[in-house]
């Protein structure tokens, strides 16, 4: 279709002069909408299915105990098919199209960077509920999942009594990865150790053969993994092929939140160690509940849970806390109910929001994987996210927007 | 020493992974100027065949070696029919159909077996130690797999009337026409054996990467890469793009680390084009497959 500038001008002005009418989040009777935007096709929808399950699953649940506010909560669900483009996309049509009271999703650090700028702008609250590297600082951005002060700093200091000083670094070649990295080593460091080599790899490699050559080269007591993605998953592979994992342990900062650890053999994967806020052998009430609900409702394919899909869960959920808390659904007052210190018992634990960081206090578990199942060494309480509480006080500062850590923790005054 | 020849084996193990995945699409490529661009898929279809036919309690070997390059053989034939020879000739439209085509069937894979897939099947063959080194016994055999499917081809093209009949409508194929070969049928043939090809290397690389529904897209840029580098000769073209791509992009790796063996391997490609615009073949070597 060919669109000529005048036509352009004309329509879009029209928007403009329509769009007064059109803002104000659909107030009163109607459904509350609760936009989602996850990569349910494509390489990363090894994460984004699982966790639409689970956001599915808690607007079930909200609507099954009356709704909020007395009016029905309707999930529109975009599938960015692993696309950033698409994401920028979607996150105007839910904030300035659906008018959606609040959107949750953004699985790479790359899809929040793109997004959260947009929502922040069209202040439409913006729940990203992922584990990832910290540093968020954004007064509409809720980061509800576990950063490497909660969990890096728990799995380095263990595995290194456990295995020794020496570490090798493998990790993905995009933001997460690259900071992920630098946490590694920080932690590595502060705990007497030494880093022997790290390593980066872009999101298609599927040959690890040279750096498995280097590894055994370097001779560690252990590998740090914070590799990303399907193409990856092979890496776990040809290390086991190789002999490897029996010598040298693997510790992951991202092994199992894309069930990874179903796809590969026992053989192959027994060993790991991992650290998250959430794995299915937690043992509470809540928590079984939560898993035979899932159960029910998907049966025999029911993925793995893990902390990506029950934080899509739990994260909904703590935004219906604040709706409720709040009486409405208006930008400001479910702002401050976010803010007042605001607490959620979810299948991974007690949840509360931290008003200095936007993130979340939170339980942290650390687990071997033995057949194909998380076995839970430790669990480690109401941990605060320390790191990005380093940079960030929206508190004293409640206007700010920023990526601390976008340039690295040097950059951001971290040694 | 054990190192040298730990990372000799590593480049040589790049290599042949290389001109694995990039036989199939040369072998179309040369024969009818087709570029496949579902070759991914038919590399992600072979490793589909060998998970699904294990877990149904099918020797791995068997599922590798005989079943991958029937069941893709058999849907490249379809293809041909039904999509590919409608566009002979007609590039562009090729691109597109094909692409399509890839579009259509992660769709198909992804909406009966879910968006990853339980591929549980280890490499088979164990560990081979070299000193202080040690290399999985399977990369090796996928190393000798490559030199021998090279060598099948080339007896194929040289030796047999299906070969002589394929290089005569390779070089001039309203020529082989107008002597009574039937280049139609010579085209389906030779899509089919370069889809079969391609499943092959699919199959063999299940163990090893695993399988998902989008894993072709990560092999099809390099397999086209190295096609393209290569230029139309089948075989000389795999071989001597796959040598220098691959042998490239192990070095760097060694030296700096994957992030620049990939930047290294695009940036010779875009070289090499500039230079040699009809690929390595297309100056050297002319004469050969």
């Amino acid at each position: 279709m060919a669109l000529s500038r005048r036509q352009f001008v004309v329509g879009t002005s029209a928007f403009a002069l329509a769009s007064p009418a059109l803002m104000g989040r659909a107030q009163g009777g109607g459904k509350i909408t609760f936009a989602s935007i996850l990569d349910l096709s494509g390489g990363l929808d090894i994460y984004g299915t699982p966790m639409a399950e689970a956001t599915k699953l808690a607007i079930d649940d909200i609507n099954a105990a009356g709704g909020l506010l007395g009016r029905e909560v309707e999930l529109k669900l975009y599938d960015a098919q692993s696309s950033i483009q698409l994401y920028t996309q979607y996150a105007t049509q839910a904030a300035a199209g659906d008018r959606a009271a609040t959107v949750h999703g953004g699985i790479t650090s790359a899809s929040r960077e793109a997004i959260r700028p947009t929502l922040a702008r069209f202040k439409t609250l913006y729940f990203y509920n992922t584990q990832y590297e910290g540093g968020v600082c954004d007064f509409n951005n809720f980061n509800t999942g576990s950063t490497p002060a909660q969990t890096v700093a728990k799995v380095v200091p263990y595995a290194m009594n456990k295995f020794g000083k020496k570490v090798y670094i493998v990790a993905a070649d995009y933001n997460y990865g690259q900071i992920i990295a630098q946490w590694m080593q920080k932690f590595v460091a502060e705990n007497g150790g030494e880093t022997l080599g790290v390593e980066f790899f872009p999101l298609d490699v599927t040959n690890f053969g040279p750096t498995i050559t280097k590894i055994q080269q370097a001779k560690p007591d252990m590998v740090l993994s914070g590799l990303v993605g399907g193409a990856h998953i092979s890496f776990y592979r040809q290390y086991a092929a190789a002999g490897m994992s029996k010598d040298i342990p693997i510790c992951s900062t991202t092994f199992g939140i894309g069930n990874e650890h179903k796809l590969i053999s026992a053989e192959e994967g027994n060993g790991l160690l991992a650290a998250y806020s959430y794995f299915e052998k937690v043992d509470n009430p809540v928590n079984k509940a939560f898993l035979e609900r899932m159960d029910a409702k998907l049966g025999a394919n029911r993925p793995a849970m893990n902390e990506l899909s029950v934080r899509s869960y739990e994260g909904a959920m703590l935004w219906a806390e604040a709706v409720k808390k709040a009486g409405s659904i208006d930008y400001d007052p479910v702002w401050n109910a976010l803010r007042s210190g605001l607490s959620y018992e979810g299948p991974s634990g007690k949840l509360t929001i931290d008003p200095q960081t936007n993130h979340v206090i939170q339980n942290v578990v650390l687990a071997e994987l033995q057949n194909q199942e998380f076995n839970i060494l430790e669990t480690y309480a109401d941990q605060p996210p320390a790191d990005t509480a380093m940079v960030c006080d929206l508190v004293a500062n409640p206007t700010l927007s920023t990526f601390y850590f976008e340039n690295g923790l040097a950059a951001a005054g971290i040694k | 020493m054990d190192l040298v020849v730990a990372i000799g084996l590593q480049l040589l193990y790049g290599i042949a992974n290389l001109a694995l995945i990039s036989l199939g699409l040369a072998i179309i490529f040369g024969m009818m100027r087709v570029i496949n661009l579902a070759h991914g898929e038919f590399l992600m279809l072979g490793g589909y065949t060998v998970v699904v036919s294990t877990n149904a309690g099918v020797n791995i070997w068997v599922a590798m070696l005989i079943l991958a390059p029937l069941v893709v053989g058999i849907i490249g034939v379809v293809v041909e029919r039904l999509l590919i020879r409608w566009l002979y000739g007609r590039m562009v439209d090729t691109l597109l159909a094909t692409w399509g085509l890839s579009l259509l069937l992660i769709g198909v894979i992804t909406s009966i077996f879910g968006a990853s897939t339980a591929s549980t099947i280890s490499p088979p063959l164990g560990v081979v130690r070299i000193g202080q080194y040690a290399i999985s016994g399977y990369e090796l055999f996928l190393i000798a797999v490559t030199a021998l499917l090279l060598g099948a081809v080339w007896l194929t093209l040289r030796f047999t009337q299906l070969g002589l009949l394929a290089r005569g409508t390779m070089q001039n194929a309203q020529m082989a026409s107008a002597l009574g070969v039937s280049t139609n049928r010579i085209y389906m043939i030779t899509f089919g054996l370069g889809a079969a090809v391609t499943g092959l290397a699919g199959g063999l690389l299940a163990p090893i990467t695993g399988v998902l529904p989008t894993i072709g897209a990560t092999y099809i840029a390099k397999a086209f890469i190295t096609v393209i580098s290569g230029g139309a000769s089948i075989l000389a073209g795999t071989a001597a793009g796959s040598v220098l791509l691959g042998g490239i992009n192990g070095i760097f790796t060694f030296l700096s680390g994957p992030t620049f063996g990939e930047v290294a391997l695009l940036l010779t490609a875009i070289v090499l084009l500039r230079l040699m615009p009809r690929g390595i073949t297309g100056r050297f070597f002319r004469k050969s497959l």
